[in-house]
């Protein structure tokens, strides 16, 4: 009760909050993208380079976010940007690396060989056949990376309010130590809902950039 | 049109040793003609066929197409200019049928609004409607239907070339037939030049013009499917060709090719006597009786009529069946055996009485070419 009455008399913090969680994890994501699916697409070409990234971007996901930003605290310092929203936006997009790359180059080098050898023998550069026949056919599996990467990450993002990034994190940090149970709760609660909202809009983002052919399981084949 | 000079290529294997996939390969495809390469899998035929547009690396040897030697040429606009159907069909699951069919035009940059409508007529040339198929996509469609648009993508450009690796394996073989009829009659209004791999002697008969039988990488046997199994070069070709070539040989040669033309014939008018006598002159055992225009009617029996007097309507038979000029022998031998006769009547598409055939004269066509090979080797 004390807690709902916290809540509906703080809409505007967390309003606020919510939208900075929302910023780190959003432009950490974006630039994730940017990054992973080049490199996912890159390690195709060869297998060794491949065993390496993916091994580094999956020890890079065991590092404790907590030592991560501690690690990054006197590198960015340098440029003066020691804690707060930068090293918060780093941290996520490295976190990002392993469910983007591996989903990446997991999808591409799946993509049917006949496929390949189909638009090789069709006369596609093989930029043509990346744009036009494999991203495309690789979206549906990159985008369940991305949906991994974003719940995942709004929950570290989370204690990214300790370096002083801001976002619903607050709630959680203040709460912890003011033992103030309804900044707790309302921290937590609104970490969740977000996670949850942010998912069930990628599954729906990602349904609507799949292309009807492998959605539609019960196309039915009519007679030769 | 295609022309190959001892083409070769040797594969490294990991092992550090080599597989000769292709062994000095010599051989001409003429402008229009289907030519089969036929042999065992792993023999070389996709080896030499990809070697043709350039996916493989040939080792050594020369490649022209259309009178221009192909090294010479860019391999990507080498393959946009020539046809290219694979067994595995490989329609492009993200794209629609339209989109499909046009994706050779689109990287040749044609007008969408032509390369569209080009689309559609394509489309109705493999009896598939417009109006379904062109917005529908490849897994919505059965899989007869989706090797037919795999050829009709390989044509969307109009190249002069088409290079078919085992394009109707994949499908049942009822549905197969349906294809390759449809094929066949696509291609005699098409005319392209084509190599067609196939591992299946049966089709190779069907679809060739030429046959190529290959051997652990080496063109073993050229020649037209008649010639194969007349006169296979070697046991292997003879074995690959199989112990019923004879019987093959049926499908190869029309009725026309073999009947006797110019028959006699009397009609329902005429006296018995008339027909038994031309029949007596000319020792035949049996004459057909025509109508008014010459349309088959029926037939007398010497033996029936050695007495009999009257007009031949009077004691003429039903024909059993007849058989068109332009059916095959297979046809023609079914059609004896399941009637229990010796000889059928020829017409042609409006009835019209034109020869008959007979057991003799079929044995005695597919034999005619043993013995002239006989002759010729002593
Ligand atoms: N990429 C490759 N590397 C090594 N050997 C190959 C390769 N491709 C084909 N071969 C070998 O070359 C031979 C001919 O293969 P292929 O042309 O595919 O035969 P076919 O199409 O007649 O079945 C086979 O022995 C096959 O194992
Ligand atoms: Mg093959």
């Amino acid at each position: 009760m004390e807690t709902i009455v916290f809540f509906m008399d703080n809409l505007d913090v967390i309003l606020e909050r919510t939208l900075q969680h929302i910023a780190i994890v959003g432009v950490a994501i974006s630039l994730a993208i940017l990054t992973g699916v080049p490199i996912g697409i890159a390690i195709t070409l060869n297998r060794k380079a491949a065993n390496i990234v993916l091994y580094v971007a999956a020890i890079i996901v065991t590092i404790p976010s907590i030592a991560l930003f501690g690690l990054m605290i006197p590198i960015l310092s340098l440029i003066g940007h020691g804690v707060g929203y930068l090293p918060a936006v780093i941290a996520v997009l490295l976190y990002s690396q392993l469910p983007i790359i591996r989903n990446t180059y997991t999808a591409i080098s799946n993509v049917d060989p006949a496929l390949r050898e189909a638009a090789r023998g069709l006369g596609m550069t093989p930029m043509q056949r990346l744009m036009k026949v494999e991203i495309p056919l690789a979206i549906p599996v990159v985008m369940a990376g991305v949906r991994i990467a974003v719940v995942m990450n709004i929950g570290i993002t989370a204690i990214a309010a300790y370096i002083g990034a801001g976002g619903l994190g607050v709630f959680i940090s203040r709460g912890i130590s003011q033992t103030d149970p309804r900044q707790l709760i309302t921290g937590a609660v609104m970490v969740s809902l977000l996670a949850i909202a942010a998912d069930y809009a990628l599954m729906w983002a990602q349904r609507r950039l799949t292309p009807a052919s492998s959605s539609s399981t019960s196309a039915s084949p009519s007679n030769a | 049109m295609i022309k190959l000079e001892k083409l070769s290529k040797v594969f490294e294997t990991p092992g550090g040793g080599s597989v000769i996939a292709a062994d000095q390969v010599s051989m001409e495809v003429n402008e229009g003609e289907i030519c089969v390469l036929l042999g065992p899998s792993g023999c070389g035929k996709t080896t030499t066929l990809k070697m043709i547009n350039a996916l493989i690396p040939k080792t050594s040897g020369k490649i022209t197409v259309a009178g221009r030697d192909v090294d010479t040429l860019n391999p990507v606009e080498l393959r946009r200019s020539i046809g290219y159907v694979i067994q595995q069909i490989g329609l492009f699951p993200n794209m629609t049928i339209e989109d499909n069919i046009c994706v050779v035009p689109d990287l040749l940059g044609w007008d969408r609004k032509k390369s569209r409508s080009r689309a559609g007529d394509l489309l109705e040339m493999v009896n598939l409607d417009p109006a379904i198929f062109l917005k529908r996509f490849p897994k919505e469609l059965s899989g007869g239907q989706q090797q037919r648009v795999g050829v009709i993508r390989a044509l969307a450009a109009d190249p002069p070339v088409l290079l078919m690796d085992e394009p109707f394996g994949a499908i049942d073989p009822i549905n197969r037939a349906v294809i390759q009829d449809e094929f066949l009659k696509m291609q005699s209004e098409i005319r392209k030049t084509i190599a067609f791999v196939s591992h299946d002697i049966d089709e190779a008969i069907k679809m060739a013009d030429k046959v190529a039988i290959f051997k652990d990488g080496k063109l073993v046997q050229y020649a037209s499917p008649d010639d194969l199994l007349a006169r296979p070069v070697n046991d292997f070709v003879t074995s690959f060709v199989g112990s019923d070539r004879t019987l093959k040989r049926l499908s190869l040669l029309r009725v026309g090719e073999v009947m006797h033309g110019d028959q006699l014939r009397v009609t329902a008018q005429d006296e018995v006597g008339k027909a038994r006598h031309l029949m007596q002159e000319a020792g035949h055992k049996n004459i057909v009786m025509v109508g008014p225009q010459g349309r088959a009617r029926g037939f007398l029996h010497l033996n029936d009529i050695l007495e009999a007097r009257g007009t031949v309507a009077e004691h003429h038979n039903a024909l059993p069946s007849t058989v068109h000029v332009k059916d095959d022998l297979r046809t023609a031998v079914s059609k004896m055996f399941r009637h229990d006769v010796s000889w059928l009547a020829c017409v042609d598409d409006d009835g019209f009485f034109k020869g008959s055939i007979t057991q003799r004269a079929i044995s005695h066509a597919l034999g005619a070419t043993y013995r002239d090979s006989a002759e010729a080797a002593e």
